[in-house]
């Protein structure tokens, strides 16, 4: 299930990149930083991806999770800090209801 | 031509019911909600029972309707209640019940449709405010302090959404003869009116036209805005 949701993170992060502009492929790695100091996101951009994934799992797999989160802009403990961290919370959600 | 699907709150009487019936006269395909269920009958119309402030049930509602419809043009955010008493007398439940479905369940739909509206590159959201607020209307403190919310909700989430093409407006009706003001003093009403530019009483019609304007492609310009009837500024 982790490659899975880790799948649709790239893919709806790629999607917001794209929204800007930003064509660029970017390597997702686990430890990419998607916000805060040094990541690829504006706000407006994890807004984007995060809504594209809660849409990705919805559509693909049934799963209805929100991912908003009170720590959002929190710069030390943002569960949407890094691919790793927002695919701990997606896992961690999703929870026993995973395929 | 493509069906515009609209999604009205609080449509079982008054006027949500009015709107939606509007909505369905200009073409559109219609989703009404109301925590009862309702009468209209329509091939283009379907009725959800819910709390407008339960967020799951109100995700629920987005989901269901994600799976059927794939898109979403529309969210008339009507669904709203009243309380008219004095501030000393008004227990701290009414002020959360009030706050609950007047702001947080606009702010529920508002987020949720402006999820689905992204993906259709773009959508219009109308939330409902009052002329009460600007009239600062004494003996409706709660009701007032939750639209005076909404006329907030409305001008952030115009911005938060804008890159989406999702506009968000409010209207602000005057008294309309609905249920809302049944139990409103007559006198009181008249005090109301007499402090409008043009004193009569609101129809269901004055708001229409302003949401038609609102929902209208040509409007993809004009957001953040709360129009107030009856002249009153």
């Amino acid at each position: 299930m982790r490659e899975t949701v880790l799948e649709v993170i790239r893919e709806a992060v790629h999607e917001a990149l794209e929204g800007r502009g930003d064509v660029q492929g970017a390597a997702l790695e686990e430890d990419t930083v998607l916000f805060g100091e040094g990541g690829l996101l504006d706000s407006m951009g994890l807004v984007t991806a995060v809504v594209a994934v809660e849409q990705a799992l919805a559509d693909r797999h049934g799963l209805v999770v929100s991912l908003a989160d009170e720590r959002a802009l929190s710069r030390r403990n943002s569960p949407y800090r890094t691919v790793g961290t927002l695919a701990d919370y997606t896992l961690e959600l999703i929870g026993p209801a995973a395929p | 031509m493509t069906v515009p699907v609209t999604l009205i709150t609080g449509t079982r009487k008054g006027l949500g019911r009015f709107l939606a019936e509007r909505c369905l006269a200009r073409g559109h395909r219609v989703i009404g909600c109301s925590r009862k269920p309702a009468e209209l009958d329509h091939p283009r119309y379907e009725h959800h029972c819910l709390d407008v402030a339960d967020e799951a049930a109100v995700r629920g509602l987005f989901a269901d309707l994600a799976g059927r419809h794939r898109r979403l043009d529309h969210l008339i955010n009507n669904a709203g209640i009243a309380a008219l008493n004095h501030a000393v007398l008004t227990p701290a439940a009414t002020v959360e019940r009030i706050l609950r479905t007047n702001v947080v369940g606009s702010f529920l739909f508002c987020r949720e449709a402006a999820k689905w509206m992204r993906r259709g590159g773009g959508g219009r959201i109308v939330n409902f405010s009052t002329v009460a607020v600007p009239l600062a209307l004494e003996g409706e403190a709660a009701y007032v302090a939750s639209k005076a919310a909404v006329e907030a909700l409305t001008r952030v989430l115009a911005r938060e959404f804008a890159a989406w093409g999702v506009t968000v407006n409010a209207v602000g009706p005057v008294p309309i003869d609905t249920d809302l003001i049944r139990n409103v003093p007559a006198d009181k009403i008249q005090a109301l009116v007499a402090r409008q530019a043009i004193a009569r009483l609101g129809e269901p019609e004055d708001v229409d036209n302003v949401v038609e304007f609102f929902l209208r492609p040509q409007s993809a310009f004009v957001t953040g805005q709360v129009v107030y009837l009856g002249g009153v500024h």
